[in-house]
């Protein structure tokens, strides 16, 4: 069936994606919690520069983390000195790029999840003995679940298959960087490698197809369970 | 005892209050929708932010001099609003014990007997959505009353329930009124339930508290007429069952000191009874009448002669210590000179009670 070096590509890609989520989640809720409810000077601002990289062509924001976190980038520098970290060309700057270019995704539908939710209910919470605290973690994240349960699987799907970002940060270097799309790629480049190249591509298709599927039935649930179905 | 010194200022909405309301007792904000009945009850639960001071029972909950505002969280202020606002991912067990888990401390209210005062022994494993908008609105008011408040704020509960099931609801919210003894307030522009579940009312417009006093009371002031409509001018009484007959079904009442005989429910001897007399349903005569079909006659004296503008006067008459209003055309009042201080008879025909009964309680008056 698949060759070595491809399944290495799909663990890597599976390793990348998950990875790349478990990092997103967390900031996309925040930044979408932020950007409804929050009241602060520059929110445009953030709002426009976290989708950015929606509109951006992919290699853009590639060559962007290059700059900034490049061995030679400002930050980047800082933190090789530092800390020892080194991100541009590893799995570790593949996971980055692949957060950034899938974190515009994720806080889209956590967001509207956040948007559909009644604030009175915050206000239920608050009069009945609520903190921000638990009032966030007892009403606002369950009631968002759905959301995020639909932006984490969208995020997942997406980070499988991100190549323009991901090649110009991390390379392409095989069994560190060289993810689904990224084998693929190569597989098309090289003289026999039409065989692969069709395995890899219906290997990505079952991947995003069943992510798709998932994701749906999720959701579904998860409202039926808060009544909205 | 609740005193409030507010100055609520929301968009161009401004708002200033000073009040000092009895605790316990249900006291309803009556006024016209876009009044600032809502913002108020808010503003004292904490959940719209305000300027002055509010204290509760001797404790201080907002002194903006002094910089103090407790958070609504820590105010322990329960709220039932119009839309229930129940949380859709917990079931109507969860939901209600939401504040009691909450509470640190001392607890009045107990789950089992507030479920079976509510009536949600059958409900308790469903979900909001499955519930209807009345058996909704009692799970709110159980999962507020289980925070263990120490004032109950509620914001037209009944708004988006149909008059008809409103006895879904009322007859529950009278219990825990009369089981706990918890200060509420009782935000509505339904003069009918401001009757029915009252001490006292705060009437509001456009931002300014317009008076403050028992229904009673307030039930002959000018400043009510514009707000209830015609059918709900009238005089508001508080009296108690003197007699009643069992074979007719009449009643006997005492209105400052004349029995007033009306169509009653089966009510014992003493039951406090709150009346509601329409100043449509009173008729003047300046002599005792005979051979009327109406059995009550009740001698009293013209006080006050308010025209309308309708050709219509309304008039003030006290009988004994209380008042009923009548609703005489101009050209009755000319042609028997009535004026105050003239004594008349003011009839009141029973059928035309039936409507305005309530049954306020001992906490009530």
């Amino acid at each position: 069936m698949l060759t070595p070096a491809e399944l290495d590509a799909l663990r890597l890609s599976v390793v990348v994606a998950t990875w790349s989520v478990l990092l997103t989640l967390p900031v996309a809720v925040l930044l979408a919690w932020l950007l409804v409810r929050g009241r602060f000077i520059g929110r445009s601002l953030v709002d426009a520069a976290v989708h950015l990289p929606l509109v951006l062509p992919p290699v853009v924001v590639g060559y962007l983390l290059l700059l900034v976190l490049g061995r030679h980038g400002t930050l980047g520098h800082w933190l090789y000195q530092v800390f020892g970290i080194r991100l541009a060309f590893t799995t570790a700057g593949a996971v980055l790029a692949t957060a950034v270019m899938t974190l515009p995704l994720c806080i889209r539908a956590v967001r509207l999840a956040l948007e559909g939710l009644d604030p009175g209910l915050e206000d239920a919470a608050r009069s009945l003995g609520a903190g921000p605290l638990d009032r966030f973690f007892s009403v606002t994240l369950p009631l968002m679940m759905p959301g995020i349960v639909a932006g984490t699987v969208t995020a997942f799907a997406a980070g499988l298959g991100e190549f323009g970002a991901v090649i110009t940060f991390a390379s392409n270097l095989p069994g560190e960087t060289r993810t689904l799309p990224l084998a693929l790629y190569t597989a098309l480049q090289s003289p026999n490698g039409d065989g692969a190249a069709l395995r890899l591509a219906l290997l990505s298709v079952a991947l995003g197809g069943t992510g798709l599927l998932i994701a749906e039935a999720l959701s579904r649930t998860l409202r039926r369970r808060v009544g909205r179905a | 005892m609740l005193q409030l010194a507010l100055s609520i200022v929301r968009n161009r909405f401004r708002m200033a209050v000073n009040l000092t309301l009895p605790t316990p007792g249900l006291t309803a904000l009556y006024g016209p929708s876009g009044a600032g009945k809502t913002t108020l009850a808010h503003a004292v639960a904490g959940l719209m932010p305000a300027i002055g001071r509010i204290e509760l029972d001797g404790d201080v909950l907002l002194d903006s001099t002094r910089g103090v505002c407790v958070p609504s969280e820590r105010r322990r202020i329960g709220c039932v609003f119009q839309d229930a606002r129940l949380f859709p991912h917990l079931d109507v067990t969860q939901n209600l014990l939401y504040g009691y888990k909450r509470h640190h401390g001392d607890t009045y209210a107990e789950q089992d007997e507030v479920v079976s005062l509510l009536g949600l022994t059958l409900l308790l494993r469903r979900r909001p959505h499955e519930l209807s908008g009345g058996e909704r609105q009692r799970v709110a008011l159980g999962r507020a009353l289980l925070g263990q408040p120490r004032l109950l704020v509620l914001d037209e509960p009944m708004a988006s329930i149909d008059r008809a099931r409103r006895d879904d609801v009322l007859p529950y919210l009278e219990r825990l009124r009369d089981r706990y003894r918890i200060p509420m307030l009782y935000v509505s522009h339904q003069y009918e339930e401001v009757l029915r579940l009252a001490a006292r009312v705060v009437l509001i417009d456009e931002g300014k508290i317009i008076a403050c006093d028992t229904p009673s009371a307030l039930s002959l002031s000018p400043a009510l007429r514009p707000l209830v409509g015609i059918s709900g001018v009238g005089a508001v009484i508080e009296s108690e069952i003197t007699s009643c007959n069992r074979d007719t079904g009449l009643i006997t009442v005492s209105l400052g000191g004349h029995p007033l005989r009306l169509q009653g429910v089966g009510d014992a001897v003493g039951t406090r009874l709150r009346l509601h007399i329409p100043a449509n349903e009173v008729i003047l005569a300046t002599e005792p009448p005979h051979g009327l079909s109406v059995r009550n006659a009740l001698p009293g004296i013209i006080e006050t002669l308010d025209p309308e503008q309708d050709g219509f006067v309304l008039t003030t008459i006290a009988v004994g210590h209380d008042h009923l209003l009548a609703r005489i055309t101009q050209s009755a009042i000319d042609d028997l000179s009535l004026q105050p201080g003239r004594p008349v008879w003011a009839l009141v025909k029973a059928a035309s009670l039936a409507q305005g009964l309530y049954r306020p309680t001992a906490t009530g008056s």
